[in-house]
């Protein structure tokens, strides 16, 4: 039951967010060819530490966010607008 | 009967006396007892069977570690199987069964297990799935089953109450004992928001069973009365602070969902169980709960009794039952020589230094061998032997929030690592002793405070006393089963054959000998057991740990759990703008997703074919309208909306002109068909997107991520308008006739064409109109805001439109070949519901270039076609497998089937393998299920007005 911050909202319950996948992969250009694509779609890294991830407060604000999450313990180090850098 | 009650100040009240039922058999007990209290009173030795040997079980302690009392509390609904007694508050009336017995408790036949024995080693489970399976499923879980089921669940609905409460504080302390009491009490006088639970039903832990705490207990009772939850156990920690506990109340239960800052962890420590031969023989208890039963509940265990243990702490029951007068025959302890063993012998108890017990005798224990310091052994005669084998601070809740555990050689035992969040206290933290755990919760509490930047103050303490000292016994060898877990029957030896067959890692040997996997979760022997294999792998107590600790840390219901999210309460329900005017209108509801729709209105309930026949024929001959407010409704605005509909959508929406609608098709990114729906133009940066119902928060989800993450830099805002719109398809030859009164705008064919999307005026009301269709008739879809829905529609059936629900919906779409969910099922492709000339040739779009794969456009994928069967009344079935004639291989499948209503009998959609090409070709529809084999013509899927002549009337 993690605890995640919003830059919107502060601090809620997870079960007012939705996770919406790896904040670290770049959609490629149009052109970029079908193997682009598949690795864009397919290919996740999947650390044992930290991740940079989008979350949604769906029942909340509705805002997009990057959260820096360490997948082993949880821990979050910080969260984020899109485009921002974690520091 | 060895057990009695004593008359002696305690904390019950012999005054109120309480019947209850055990193993229907009548007893009495007193308010304050627990059921483990009541039934040693009265004398039962003998409360179980053990899970596997069938061995006759005992009450070893008087907590929620208890392994061996579960009884099965209550009857019908409100039977609940595996309750320690040990934790039951007795009330009158009580009903409670013991567990794991057959034909009887006392007489057991089932205890032959024992004899077979050697058959049943560890590992035997793991052993017995390599016999033959069929012989597994006919012989032995059968006979296991019998043989060995724990307690029997409630096969009727859960009549207890339960809910859930979220809490959120500064600091929660858990354990109301002498450090959590000076804990809390120091929290709230800090101003810090505090929470202090307590598991027990009566409060103060260890200072219970010490009438000289009674006053500094009461005054801190006192100041942490607004926050201490009495009776409520913490079942489980999770992450960021996250606490779970359980509060039993009368007529159910209430799960408390607790974030907090900090935790203080003051839970205590669980006396341990040594392994020594016949140390489950009823009779053998923990020193401490024989203490605990005297003190708090006036009950002598014993009438002749010994004290195995090796460390200071436990001396204390022999005292307490000495000064009760209950004859204390010896004392045997493995050091040499112990601060108490003086005032022992003052006693006039034998003490035996440097000594052990083992072995013991009698169905219930009649006697012990004790092996003296020489090595000469000596027998003596009693009929309780309390044991000791240390303290093991309580860190389960902690562990599981993944606090790190360290080994602890001082006292033989696991600490928590340093937190930020998590502290623990008291015995909880290895410091025993009452006075030293006050001092300790007083000075963690200190801490944690400051930690959140709170000063405060210390609070009064008792005198400092010195704490206790000693030696952990884990395992005494000599020969006979040394029991590590008395509920799974696991023993020294069993771990030791589970290191000779390679099963030597702590958490292999848990499942190879089911070591710790009871309902107690190895609480008493969990150590021990880990302790054996220590010894038997040459390695440090601490380099082997403990198994990892997982919710919950005691059994916990599902309604707990479940709270009041059940019935008609599990999941919300959706009702539609209308819903009370369909009921009053005889409408036959079906739930789709979580949304109530009309499935056919029958004054008499009826749904047979006839019925939605005849509303699909009103909508194919004259007019008809249905609800369709349930669509996803999403409202685009901004300079850059028809880019960014460009971009998610398969076709082109920028070109579209103001005052036009759509029909548009979403992909996914891997490239297949992800949703559809119509989009309407209603200024130059306004467009309204409908979804299908059962997408409409996926799609908005998706857009909303895309536009925040992949395309930022898009001028456009996404606003859900679901639930602002009621939306009504009014469609059939004379929709026109029945809209056009009604409305500010002419609706005349040239004026508002096929695909026409503009504002109006509906009936007073004002509202859009969108000449779109989904039945394939001249069509309009009125949407007008949700309060002032009832007017129009009432406006629009008294003109003549015939009410049809969702089923003649489905014969009319079916008819036209238009897709839903059925054939929008994730695995197809725009090609392959015949939409390929849909796809944008150029620019950039969600799905676009995966789209492309040779996979997904090759000549042999399931492409949708129109069913026909040969015999127009042979049913074709939903879910069929399409097979060509004589042959068994599977070609496809039917996606949806309805009865016509323009051309008579059945007709379906269907997903056929290269089917475009086989058009005309004859199959047949396969449903082993139902025995059918139905023989049906590939057709189009557009079986009516193939040119969409209707729509443009
Ligand atoms: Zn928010």
């Amino acid at each position: 039951m993690l605890r995640i911050p919003c830059p919107h909202c502060g601090v809620a319950d997870e079960a007012e967010f939705r996770y919406r996948g790896d904040a670290s992969v770049t959609r490629p250009p149009a052109d970029a060819g079908v193997d682009a694509f598949h690795d864009y779609v397919f290919l996740r890294d999947n650390p044992a530490g930290w991740h940079l991830e989008w979350w949604q407060h769906a029942h909340g604000c509705r805002a997009t966010f990057q959260v820096k999450r360490h997948t082993v313990s949880h821990v979050i180090a910080w969260s984020g607008w899109p485009g921002e850098a974690p520091p | 009967m060895t057990g009695r009650r004593l008359t002696r100040a305690a904390r019950i009240d012999p005054a109120q006396p309480l019947s209850f039922q055990f193993d229907g058999r009548a007893f009495q007990g007193v308010a304050g007892d627990t059921l483990a209290s009541a039934l040693l009173a009265a004398g039962e030795r003998v409360v179980g069977r053990s899970f596997k040997l069938h061995r006759p079980r005992g009450i070893v302690t008087a907590g929620p570690e208890e392994p061996n009392a579960l009884v099965e509390l209550g009857e019908g609904g409100f039977r609940e199987p595996n309750v320690p007694a040990t934790i039951v508050e007795l009330a009158e009336g009580l009903v409670a069964r013991s567990q794991n017995r057959w034909p009887s408790l006392r007489f057991d036949l089932m205890a032959i297990a024992g004899w077979f024995a050697p058959l049943l080693p560890a590992g035997f489970y793991y052993k017995t799935f390599t016999w033959p399976a069929v012989s597994w499923e006919t012989l032995y879980e059968p006979a296991i089953r019998r043989a060995a089921g724990l307690g029997r669940v409630a096969e009727l609905p859960d009549p207890d109450r339960y809910d859930v409460r979220h809490r959120f504080c500064d600091v929660l302390v858990i354990g109301a004992g002498a450090a959590g009491l000076a804990a809390a009490a120091r929290s709230v006088a800090a101003g810090a928001r505090t929470i202090l639970l307590d598991q027990d039903f009566d409060t103060g832990g260890g200072t219970l069973l010490d009438p000289a705490w009674d006053p500094w207990r009461a005054a801190r009772l006192a100041a942490v009365s607004d926050c201490l939850l009495a009776r409520t156990t913490a079942i489980a920690g999770f992450d960021h602070g996250v606490v779970a506990a359980v509060e039993r109340r009368v007529g159910g239960q209430r799960l408390h969902l607790i974030r907090t800052e900090r935790i203080v962890l003051a839970t205590g420590a669980v006396e341990r169980l040594p392994a020594f031969p016949g140390n489950d023989r009823p009779g053998v208890m923990l020193a401490g709960a024989a203490r605990s039963y005297l003190n708090r509940f006036a009950v002598a265990v014993g009438e002749r009794v010994a004290l195995f243990a090796g460390n200071d702490e436990a001396y204390l029951a022999a005292f307490d039952l000495v000064a009760a007068g209950v004859d204390v025959l010896a004392i045997i302890d493995p050091r040499p020589t112990a601060a108490p063993m003086a005032a022992a012998r003052d006693a006039g108890i034998t003490v035996f230094a440097d000594a052990a017990v083992v072995a013991t005798k009698g169905r219930t224990l009649g006697q012990i061998t004790v092996r003296l310091s020489g090595g000469q052994r000596r027998d003596i005669g009693v009929d309780t032997l309390l044991v000791s084998a240390g303290y093991s601070p309580q860190v389960q809740v902690a562990s599981q929030a993944r606090v790190p555990l360290v080994w602890r050689p001082a006292i033989a035992g696991y600490g928590l690592a340093p937190d930020p969040r998590w502290q623990a206290a008291g015995a909880a933290a290895g410091v025993f002793g009452l006075s030293a755990a006050a001092a300790d919760g007083d000075r963690v509490a200190g801490e944690v405070l400051a930690s959140l930047g709170r000063a405060s103050a210390p609070g009064a303490l008792p005198d400092p006393a010195p704490s206790p000292a000693g030696v952990a016994i884990f395992e005494v060898t000599a020969p006979g089963k040394a029991f590590v877990d008395l509920q799974h029957d696991v023993t020294a030896d069993d771990l030791r054959l589970a290191v000779r067959e390679g099963y030597s890692h702590v958490e292999h040997a848990k499942r190879y000998t089911t070591h710790g996997m009871g309902t107690d979760q190895g609480k008493i022997g969990g150590l021990t057991g880990s302790a054996v294999l220590a010894a038997a792998r040459g390695l440090d107590l601490g380099a082997v740990g403990l198994p990892r600790m997982r919710p919950y840390t005691v059994g916990t219901r599902w309604g707990a759990l479940a709270g009041a999210d059940v019935g008609v309460a599990f999941k919300p329900e959706r009702r539609l703008p209308l819903h009370r005017w369909h009921q009053a209108h005889g409408a036959v509801f079906v739930k789709i997703g979580l949304w109530l729709r009309p499935l056919v209105y029958s004054a008499t309930g009826d749904t047979s074919w006839g019925s939605v026949l005849d509303e699909a024929r009103a909508v194919r001959q004259a007019v008809g309208v249905t609800d369709v407010s349930s669509l996803g409704k999403i409202d685009v605005q901004g300079p850059d909306a028809g880019v960014f509909l460009d971009r998610v959508y398969a076709n082109t929406f920028s070109t579209l002109a103001v005052g036009r609608a759509r029909y548009g098709l979403m992909l996914r990114e891997d490239g297949f068909v992800f949703d559809d729906g119509t989009t309407s133009r209603l200024g130059p940066d306004h467009f309204v997107i409908t979804t299908t119902t059962q997408k409409a928060d996926e799609v908005l989800l998706h857009l909303e991520w895309h536009l925040a993450t992949v395309w930022p830099d898009l001028r456009v805002s996404l606003a859900s308008v679901a639930d602002h719109w009621a939306q009504f398809a009014l469609a059939g030859p004379r929709a026109r006739e029945v809209l056009a009164p009604l409305v500010d705008i002419d609706l005349a064919p040239a004026a508002f064409p096929f695909m026409a999307a503009g504002a109006a005026v509906i009936a007073g009301v004002q509202g859009r109109i969108f000449r779109i269709s989904f039945s394939g008739e001249l069509a309009y879809e009125v949407a007008v805001p949700a309060r002032q829905a009832e007017p129009v529609w009432q406006a629009l059936v008294d003109g003549g439109a015939r009410p049809y629900g969702l089923d003649a919906l489905n014969v009319l779409r079916v008819e036209k070949g238009h897709c839903t969910g059925a054939e929008l099922n994730g695995q197809t492709t725009a090609a392959d519901l015949g939409l390929q000339r849909m796809l944008k040739k150029s620019g950039d779009f969600i799905g676009g270039t995966l789209s492309t794969r040779p996979a997904l456009e090759a000549a042999d994928r399931l492409q949708l076609v129109g069913l026909r069967p040969v015999d127009p009344d042979r049913r074709i079935r939903g879910g069929a497998q399409l097979v060509c004639p004589g042959a068994t291989a599977s070609i496809g499948y039917v996606t949806s089937t309805v009865m016509s209503a323009e051309l008579g009998g059945w007709l379906a959609l269907g997903l056929v393998a290269g089917g475009r090409a086989r058009i005309g070709e004859r199959i047949v529809a396969a449903s082993p299920v139902y025995g059918e084999w139905v023989e049906v013509t590939i057709t189009s899927p557009h079986a009516i007005d193939p040119d969409n002549t209707r729509v443009h009337a």
